[in-house]
């Protein structure tokens, strides 16, 4: 009950976070001049649609209209450069499944090395192995994605000629993302991505896994009689994962928002890449909706992380 | 044998048992020897014995001195640019035989690349027209080719066999002859200096017939036909000439009526001062002549003709300026911002904190594409990058700050001071904050890295547009290499590795300070 309580206190505070969020997004966006395009025939039917619109109308009366469509219609405005008069919210859905594709992959790949290197260095802490892993990790972490990218295409595309430059477009791989040839094309991408993320896992596992090894009820664990395998395996790990478990599930929601770079990069046509497009073409509507999607996508991330603790282990005390 | 005397009662010792202990010393509190050890002391022997943390830190500094001295080290001008040697790779000249930053790269020619290559160094030693041999040639000071492997018969698209030839090639020296048209007062200078040092820069001008298949390319001296050499027998019948060691390349050169060879000719302008020649020069000596010395670059040039290491210390001294400027105002208003909020507690922190949790909700990128297409014109690039940064940095700082409030708010000294009459401000600033101070300052350090990669990723898709002659930074660079840098290595690799090493310098040095400043804490990752 307490857990329901908190669950909603949470989204309807996510939901109120949102809206103004969106509404100063939405505020500063209209704000800018709007650009017409060069042919003039085009120029004067966009404008005349604007006016229908209300694009023309004083500020507070256009987010009437706005927050008035997305509730009556599901209509989050239109794209004008990117994909003429369609919905944006479709253009942007359209690009959703590509970058959910690349994350998801690394994500799937990244998350068990992670975590066994973590565990693997904490218990060989203060070894060799464990400075070995903690350099790698330092120096993995710091490192931004691209240089991982230019990385990956310098030895496996350049040097070694493995892996195609960039992603294929979706004609050359079959007219299907899940075709086996556009995931031969999005190893590299994939790629680029993991290094952090295993890194960044591997320092949590090992940092949350060396704190529950040295705790007292281990040490309680080996006075009955457990061997040292036997206690880190169903009493420290299982307490590591308790802060572990939550990341990782919070990541599962940031992979729709995506990494910028790595899109940028290999020109994967996702979500990164049509924000930057949509601020460049000067496509308002869409950039609007991008913007909210990436708010969206980070609150949740929080939201569910939190929530998330408390399932996990009922211990920690909600609504604090 | 001691006198073994037991006393029932301690009242019965007598009185001359008792002996003073102090006669005539006086009894006061000893002075330490030692001075004490403060807070920072403290931290800073502990830090000092983190070896990684030390390095970094020197590493660091390094890395700040070379973006201040490398305008006064390196004798190109931040402004200085010559495109004709755009994308060229690092060049020191103490290293020119050395098969390193000697301007070479690797690459493979056909065959008529590798006579077109050739051709140059041929080309500079026969400024008098007198035909010089291939050995000759390649000799020369200014033969691009550093050496040429052995050559393999690789299938081409036609189905013909070609061969192909391995080299490497200086990639200066390569750019060979250019056409220019200068006052007739430089062409005179020119002779001058040419007289002086002994160098050639005017060479013969090539006749525009049909042994000249680009009459552009001021490097096509040779009689060619669709780029092969050829040699002209009397009858006007042409014999393709094979690259081989017995190679002379046949010139095309202009000649006069009495068959001199001609230099230059006039391109326009009427009197004697505005008179603008045509000429055919050796860029590399023109060059010389125009910077007094042979192009030197260590890192390189960049893809419109900038000195790379010139441009890489501008980048580097940006970054850190925005990371320096947005870390101490992250640290002046998270602090007051935390210090409000956990001081005062109550309605005032809910509130305060529902208004961070808002700010803490916009994703950066949306903040910093926001406050650039707003902003960027009104104050420009690097302020308005400024305000995002601030808009959402302080967060961290003002909740870690909140925390440390909490926890010493209600200790017995804030209660004695509150009792002696202190007020908030003097509780707040005097007795709870300076417990925060090494968090906030292991915070503080912790941002820089953080906003150098924001920066350099928001400036490498173009978000923020940085890229003027004056202003660049270590994201723009890498955008600029973005495409172009699988034939020019160097464009990536150079800053990539300054960053990289900023990047994880600044995050050791971070955790140093962290360890130093919190023991308890170590190892604990954020």
């Amino acid at each position: 009950m307490r857990m329901a309580k908190y669950i909603v206190k949470r989204v309807v505070l996510m939901i109120f976070t949102l809206f103004i969020i969106s509404t100063m997004c939405f505020l500063l966006i209209r704000m800018l001049p709007r650009v017409l395009p060069q042919e003039k025939v085009q120029a004067e039917a966009i404008a005349a649609r604007w006016e229908a619109l209300g694009y023309n109308e004083p500020l507070l009366v256009q987010l009437w209209i706005y927050i008035k469509g997305i509730f009556t219609k599901g209509d989050f405005g239109t794209s004008w450069y990117i994909a003429f008069r369609q919905p944006a919210l479709k253009v942007l859905t359209d690009r959703l499944l590509p970058t959910v594709l690349v994350n998801l992959y690394s994500l799937i790949f990244a998350t068990p090395i992670g975590i066994l290197l973590g565990i693997y260095a904490a218990i060989r802490k203060n070894k060799w192995q464990d400075s070995l892993i903690s350099t790698m990790v330092m120096v993995f972490v710091s490192v931004p994605p691209y240089v991982y990218a230019f990385l990956v295409q310098y030895f496996l595309y350049f040097k070694l000629g493995w892996l195609p430059l960039q992603v294929y477009s979706l004609a050359d791989a079959g007219n299907s993302w899940l075709s086996p040839k556009m995931f031969y094309s999005m190893i590299a991408p994939v790629l680029a991505l993991s290094f952090g993320e295993i890194a960044g896992l591997c320092r949590f596992t090992r940092a949350e896994l060396t704190e529950t090894l040295t705790s007292d009820y281990m040490l309680l664990a080996r006075t009955k009689g457990l061997t040292r395998s036997q206690a880190t395996v169903r009493h420290a790990l299982k307490n590591a994962m308790v802060p572990i478990l939550p990341s990782i599930i919070g990541s599962f929601i940031g992979i729709l928002g995506g990494s910028f770079v790595i899109e940028q990069i290999f020109s994967i046509p996702g979500v990164g890449t049509l924000y930057l497009r949509a601020i460049n073409l000067f496509d308002y509507d869409v950039f609007m909706v991008d913007c909210i999607f990436y708010t969206l996508v980070s609150l949740l991330a929080g939201i569910i992380i939190d929530i998330s603790y408390g399932f996990i282990d009922p211990r920690i005390r909600m609504g604090e | 044998m001691r006198e073994n005397v037991v006393y029932g009662d301690l009242s019965q010792i007598p009185k001359e048992k008792f002996v003073f202990v102090h006669d005539g010393e006086r009894i006061s509190d000893k002075k330490f020897d030692d001075k004490p050890v403060g807070y920072f002391k403290d931290a800073w022997i502990r830090f000092r014995k983190s070896r990684a943390s030390v390095v970094a830190a020197v590493i660091i500094i390094l890395i700040i001195l070379y973006a201040f001295a490398a305008p006064l080290l390196i004798h190109h001008s931040a402004s200085f640019m010559d495109p004709s040697y755009a994308k060229k790779a690092p060049r020191i000249l103490a290293c020119l035989n050395a098969g390193f930053f000697d301007g070479a790269t690797k690459r493979d020619f056909s065959e008529r690349g590798l006579v077109k290559a050739l051709s140059v160094g041929i080309g500079a030693e026969d400024y008098d027209g007198r035909g010089v041999a291939l050995e000759e040639g390649m000799e020369s000071y200014y033969q691009p080719m550093k050496s040429i492997g052995q050559s393999r018969t690789v299938i081409n698209a036609a189905k013909k066999e070609t061969s192909i030839y391995p080299g490497r090639i200086d990639t200066y020296l390569e750019v060979g002859f250019v056409y220019k048209n200068i006052p007739q007062s430089e062409y005179k200078k020119i002779c001058e200096w040419e007289e002086e040092n002994g160098l050639h820069v005017f060479y013969p001008l090539v006749q525009d017939n049909e042994w000249n298949m680009d009459y552009s390319d001021a490097n096509n001296w040779y009689k060619s036909k669709k780029g092969d050499p050829v040699t002209v027998s009397e009858d006007g019948k042409a014999k393709t000439i094979p690259y081989g060691p017995g190679m002379i390349l046949e010139d095309n050169y202009k000649r006069d009526a009495d068959g001199n060879l001609v230099y230059w000719e006039y391109s326009g302008g009427g009197s004697f001062e505005t008179a603008q020649y045509r000429v055919r020069m050796l860029y590399y000596n023109y060059y010389r002549y125009q910077n007094g010395m042979e192009p030197e670059y260590i890192f390189g040039t960049d893809s419109q003709g900038y000195d790379l290491a010139v441009r890489l210390g501008d980048g580097v001294k940006l970054s850190l300026l925005v990371a320096v400027c947005v870390s101490v105002i992250n640290f002046v208003l998270g602090a007051m911002y935390g210090a409000i909020e956990g001081f005062y507690g109550g309605v005032v922190d809910i509130t305060l904190e529902r208004v961070s949790d808002i700010l803490a909700g916009v994703p950066f990128i949306v903040v910093a594409t926001l406050f650039q297409i707003h902003l960027a014109a009104k104050v420009g690039p690097i302020p308005s990058l400024l305000f995002a940064f601030v808009l959402t940095g302080w967060i961290g700082t003002a909740s870690r700050v909140r925390t440390q409030f909490y926890r010493f708010k209600n200790q017995e000294y804030v209660m004695a001071a509150r009792t002696l009459g202190a007020r908030d401000r003097r509780l707040i600033w005097k007795h709870i904050f300076p417990n925060s101070l090494g968090t906030i300052i292991t915070s503080c350090a912790l941002t820089i890295p953080g906003v150098i990669g924001q920066e350099s990723m928001l400036s490498f898709l173009g978000i923020v547009k940085l890229g003027t002659a004056k202003v660049t930074s270590l994201g723009t660079l890498l955008s600029d290499a973005n495409g172009i840098w699988t034939n020019y290595p160097h464009l990536m690799i150079v800053p990539a590795v300054f960053l990289s090493l900023l990047m994880i310098c600044f995050n050791l040095f971070g955790n140093g300070l962290r360890d130093a400043f919190n023991p308890a804490l170590r190892g604990v990752e954020e």
